[in-house]
């Protein structure tokens, strides 16, 4: 297969506004409720995403015509958990703390929908390049919207972003009365129904039908 | 006796798969249009995973956990990084097994789970049960009571979710918010009125 920039560059734009995994194809939401109350944490969970996810495109890709179909799903699965596995061990060595932090996530990614989904849908029909690139470019979709969500509840929940404070909260002398709904994991709901709700008044062709 | 009530009570309530962990959101979100549907799904659910938790737990005792292979002579073997891809194995394995006994001998049942049960291998909420249980280091008679009442609270969630989703089919959304925005917000509640429960003591 050639190698076509402007399709390669489609294949990783498009994910990240057009068609966002989580606020359109409503997959991977799991974690993203979950690891979003710091953004340090929801960092290093869109770098493990990313990674499982473009080389399990990858490898799913350079081996589809190999795999029969009737247990194609267990041979993705294999695959997605060996490499999970792989940035499971990488995680505990490197970023300890974080890691613990994260607890069951790193490993609830391979139920991740994302991956199998994009496995199913992309990686079983095209080239081992292209599904490596739409790997990174539904990474990159899956971490802009995490990102966004644990900015806004880093920023407006404890009034720091990495951890580094941005607005003074009370508690420590400062002006800013923090908001402790914002920590609260039912939060992340309501950030994403609303970013959801801006994306749609933005891109109005995502708007669902009554 | 206390103690499995205990544990069971606080794995429908106050640690709810669905609503305080947010595991197997993707199918949550998905297949809580009707709540038939919803039944047929949480059914399967608690099924599978009042199964796959005890089961995994056996694996994790007593032949991944450090030194647990000291019954055949292997005492200083650490298998537990293996645990991820065993679970999934054992997952899917069972939900294949339950499907073919299931398709045999309970031909009713099987039809009204359908596609259901192929889609619970890649539900999140099994494979945490898992992962929550080999964390919490159960014993095996709490993990039944364990899986039992997870699956239990994520289906209890589920039909709950779909009841609200029937009604609101019949109040005016904005165009944007309609669909998945609204449901989002709705969980958002749910998941709020689920946090009343995280103080009860037991």
């Amino acid at each position: 297969m050639a190698f076509d920039k402007a399709e390669a560059k489609s294949v990783i734009v498009s994910p990240i506004f057009d068609n966002n995994p989580i606020a359109l194809q409503v997959l991977g939401i799991c974690s993203a409720l979950a690891v979003t109350g710091k953004m340090e944490k929801a960092l290093v969970m869109s770098i493990a995403l990313t990674v499982v996810l473009a080389f399990s495109n990858l490898i799913i890709s350079t081996i589809r015509n190999h795999i029969p179909s009737s247990i194609r799903i267990i041979v993705q699965m294999t695959i997605i958990a060996s490499l999970v596995i792989v940035v499971d061990q990488v995680l505990q060595a490197y970023a300890y703390e974080t890691a613990k932090e994260l607890s069951v996530f790193v490993g609830l990614i391979i139920t991740n929908c994302i991956v199998m989904g994009r496995a199913e849908a992309y990686a079983m029909k095209n080239g081992p390049v292209m599904s490596f690139f739409d790997g990174i470019g539904n990474g990159l979709g899956y971490s802009a919207l995490l990102m966004a969500v644990a900015a806004i509840r880093e920023l407006f929940g404890s009034g720091s972003l990495f951890g580094m404070v941005i607005l003074d909260p009370i508690k420590d002398g400062g002006w800013y009365p923090t908001n402790g709904l914002l920590l609260l994991p039912p939060s992340a709901f309501f950030v994403i129904g609303l970013l959801i709700w801006a994306l749609r008044a933005w891109k109005k062709d995502q708007v669902e039908a009554a | 006796m206390e103690h499995y009530i205990s544990l069971f009570v606080r794995s429908v309530f106050v640690e709810n798969m669905a609503l305080s962990a947010f595991l197997g959101m993707c199918t949550f979100l998905a297949v809580s249009k009707k709540v038939q549907t919803a039944m047929g799904l949480g059914i399967a659910v608690i099924v599978v995973q009042a199964i796959t938790v005890p089961v995994n737990n056996l694996l994790f005792n007593y032949i991944l956990k450090d030194g647990a292979l000291a019954w055949a002579g292997f005492s200083d073997v650490d298998l537990s990084f293996l645990g991820l891809i065993c679970y999934i194995g054992v997952i899917a394995a069972i939900v294949q097994i339950l499907e073919m006994t299931l398709d045999k001998f309970f031909p009713a049942l099987y039809n009204a789970l359908g596609i259901f049960l192929p889609l619970i291998t890649v539900n999140c909420a099994i494979l945490g049960g898992t992962l929550f249980m080999v964390e919490g280091d159960l014993a095996f008679d709490e993990s039944v009571v364990y899986g039992l009442g997870s699956g239990f609270g994520w289906a209890l969630a589920i039909v709950a979710l779909a009841g609200i989703r029937e009604k609101m089919k019949y109040s005016d959304v904005p165009d944007g918010l309609r669909g998945l925005g609204i449901t989002f917000i709705s969980v958002g509640l749910m998941a709020l009125g689920f946090m009343s429960f995280s103080g009860v003591q037991l």
